[in-house]
């Protein structure tokens, strides 16, 4: 079953916040939306599960309670502990009482939490309350599960543990939809939308999106001046310079390096700032 | 410092709220204090009943106004008529003198009446005598009065602040949007909200009514059961009017704030402390549309002099078409703000195009 947006827009006022996006949920899949603060992100996933009704365009989604969805605000109440926070959760979507205790036993045993089943979800780490947020969006198995930076602010091994209960999801046939602000993460999604200003900047695999980069790419031990300077960027202690098919190529004291994702979603934001077309595996 | 006044003056500029707030409640406790702060009576309307009614009603001096002269009336009418608040003195005359028969449960119209009545005894003549008897609450015990009035002030309080406060709470958390994408339907959710707080009202006032007829032996004449639809009522416009503010509220200090608007001028002008009778008309009217006037009228009415719901119909009717009035308002903004369609606190001008197709 699939389910997703087509051409979707959304205005604040004059801030035009998302600009004829789609995005197909397929079951099973991951689908990772990337970008940085303001992309569209969470509209885009707000308006995904109906919490905010697009200007234009079409959304296709599960019944109410098909539907699986952390907000970016956590969603647990701080004055309930972990067990009652997931037995509201499991009580409003009908969940049988034995399913939902062997769920919830199972799911906080592989993430660390079931010593924390009593303790208030206030009291809990940042990291440890996000996982309870995801426990409980997909505590009645939902046919699409939306996510909302689940991630953002949590420590590697929590986040191996987020990533354990994402791909459970999947595995057992949510379409999962999951907003990341961290491109190394995104790898990990089987398909990734990136987002810039409310537009698709790439879409595809992320190999799609890596290989499908005009033009090359070379390291650089400085940043090179002329025109080439505005197609640089940082990468770790070096940089990246990055040439378009039939620009004159800038002589760097580095090699030609193979694009990874976060140098084909860099360039994709310079080739769009350039006023270049955009680029990516699947052009969108 | 002074990096620190200046942050301080930014932000309060920006809660505009709170700058309204610090300007107009002052105002209106000085109306509130000023006008309606008052113990005097200056008038006292009587029913003059009895044989001699019509010769003695005209030569009633102030503050006494006759607002009724029924030579054919007995006592049994004037108990009535006190019992079902209708009027809170009546002079019960006879061919050798007169009764003055005063309804307890209001309790400064009692005692103002006490000291005319007093005074002018002195001056009637000496083959008339003059009786006094305090109905309902001999004694004239505060507390009579006033554990009546506690009841209905924990339901004011339970039913609006408490109320707002759970509501905004759950709007402050983040966790409203995800109750609005639940499969929950605004019903559910707005009954669910107040279920909780609509039990510990009706606890809280129990645990009240009781303690104080056991402790200050306050009495309950009338139905409970009569009272029962009465606190329900009320609590109706409370419950209702606490999810009213929560949903043009932000936070949890703008929920206080508000609520406090609203409990002030109740507590103060409902005739719960200050009678209304001694309120000038120009501030006596705000009292009539406040919804805790009535129910002390009630509560008051039905404990103390035991009066029938036959009599006290117009404030059960009140707090009905009030309560309609005020919860249906609050449903509604409750179901705008857990609807899809609000942005930024606004509705959505054209139709959704989206479908739930499978």
């Amino acid at each position: 079953m699939s389910w997703g947006a087509s051409d979707l827009t959304v205005r604040f006022g004059a801030h035009l916040a998302l600009a004829g996006v789609s995005l197909e949920a397929l079951e099973g899949r991951v689908t990772g939306v990337v970008g940085g603060d303001g992309a569209g992100k969470t509209t885009l996933l707000r308006c995904l599960v109906g919490a905010i009704r697009p200007d234009g365009g079409e959304v296709r989604r599960p019944d109410p309670h098909r539907i699986g969805y952390l907000s970016s605000s956590s969603g647990t109440y701080p004055d309930l502990t972990v067990e009652e926070n997931l037995d509201f959760a499991a009580t409003t979507y009908g969940v049988p009482p034995e399913e939902a205790r062997r769920r919830m036993a199972e799911h906080l045993e592989r993430t660390g939490l079931a010593q924390a089943r009593d303790r208030l979800a206030g009291d809990l780490s940042g990291g440890m309350r996000q996982k309870l947020g995801v426990i409980r969006a997909m505590v009645h198995r939902p046919d699409l599960l939306v996510l909302d930076e689940p991630t953002t602010g949590v420590d590697p091994v929590s986040r191996a543990d987020l990533w354990w209960l994402v791909a459970r999801a999947a595995a057992e046939g949510a379409a999962v939809v999951l907003a990341t602000a961290y491109l190394d993460e995104a790898e990990r999604a089987s398909w990734l939308l990136a987002l810039d200003e409310g537009r698709i900047l790439a879409e595809g695999t992320p190999e799609q999106i890596a290989s499908g980069v005009p033009g090359t790419i070379h390291s650089a031990s400085a940043r090179p001046g002329g025109p080439a300077a505005a197609r640089s960027w940082r990468r770790g202690a070096r940089w990246r310079v990055w040439t378009p098919p039939g620009a004159q190529s800038v002589a760097t004291d580095g090699a030609e390096v193979v694009p990874d994702l976060h140098d084909a979603v860099t360039i994709a934001a310079l080739a769009r700032e350039l006023g270049g077309a955009s680029t990516g595996g699947e052009a969108a | 410092m002074w990096a620190m006044i200046v942050k301080e003056f930014r932000q309060l500029r920006r809660d505009r709220r709170t700058l309204a707030m610090m300007i107009v409640l002052p105002i209106l406790m000085l109306v509130v204090f000023g006008y309606a702060a008052s113990f005097d009576v200056k008038s006292i309307p009587v029913r003059v009943i009895g044989p001699a009614a019509e010769r003695l009603a005209p030569a009633l001096p102030d503050p006494f106004e006759v607002e009724s002269v029924d030579p054919s009336a007995g006592r049994s009418d004037a108990e009535t008529a006190l019992r079902d608040g209708e009027v809170p003195v009546v002079f019960l005359t006879s061919d050798t003198g007169v009764t003055v028969l005063l309804d307890g449960s209001q309790l400064f119209i009692a005692t103002s009446t006490r000291g005319a009545i007093t005074a002018l005894a002195e001056r009637a003549p000496q083959r008339v005598s003059v009786a006094l008897e305090v109905l309902f609450n001999p004694g004239l015990e505060t507390s009579a009065i006033m554990v009546p009035g506690l009841a209905a002030m924990i339901l004011l309080f339970v039913g609006t602040i408490i109320t707002s406060l759970g509501v905004v709470r759950e709007r402050q958390a983040g966790t409203l949007e995800q109750l609005a994408v639940m499969p929950l339907s605004p019903t559910d959710v707005f009954v669910g909200k107040i279920a909780p707080y609509f039990v510990v009202a009706a606890l809280d006032m129990t645990v009240v009514i009781v303690a104080g007829m056991w402790l200050f032996d306050v009495p309950f004449r009338g139905s409970v059961l009569a009272f029962a639809l009465g606190a329900l009522l009320f609590l109706f416009v409370t419950l209702g009017l606490g999810v009213l503010i929560s949903s043009v509220s932000e936070n949890q200090g703008q929920a206080i704030q508000l609520a406090l608007l609203l409990l002030l001028p109740q507590i103060m002008l409902s005739g719960l402390i200050f009678p209304l009778s001694s309120m000038p008309p120009g501030v006596r009217w705000i009292g009539y549309l406040l919804p805790l006037t009535y129910f002390v009228e009630i509560a008051r009415g039905i404990m103390v002099r035991g009066a029938p719901m036959s009599a006290l119909w117009p404030s059960y009717l009140y707090l009905a078409v009030i309560g309609s009035v005020v919860f249906g308002l609050a449903t509604l903004r409750f179901r705008r703000s857990l609807a899809p369609a609000e942005r930024h606190g606004r509705r959505r001008p054209q139709p959704a195009l989206e479908g739930a197709s499978r």
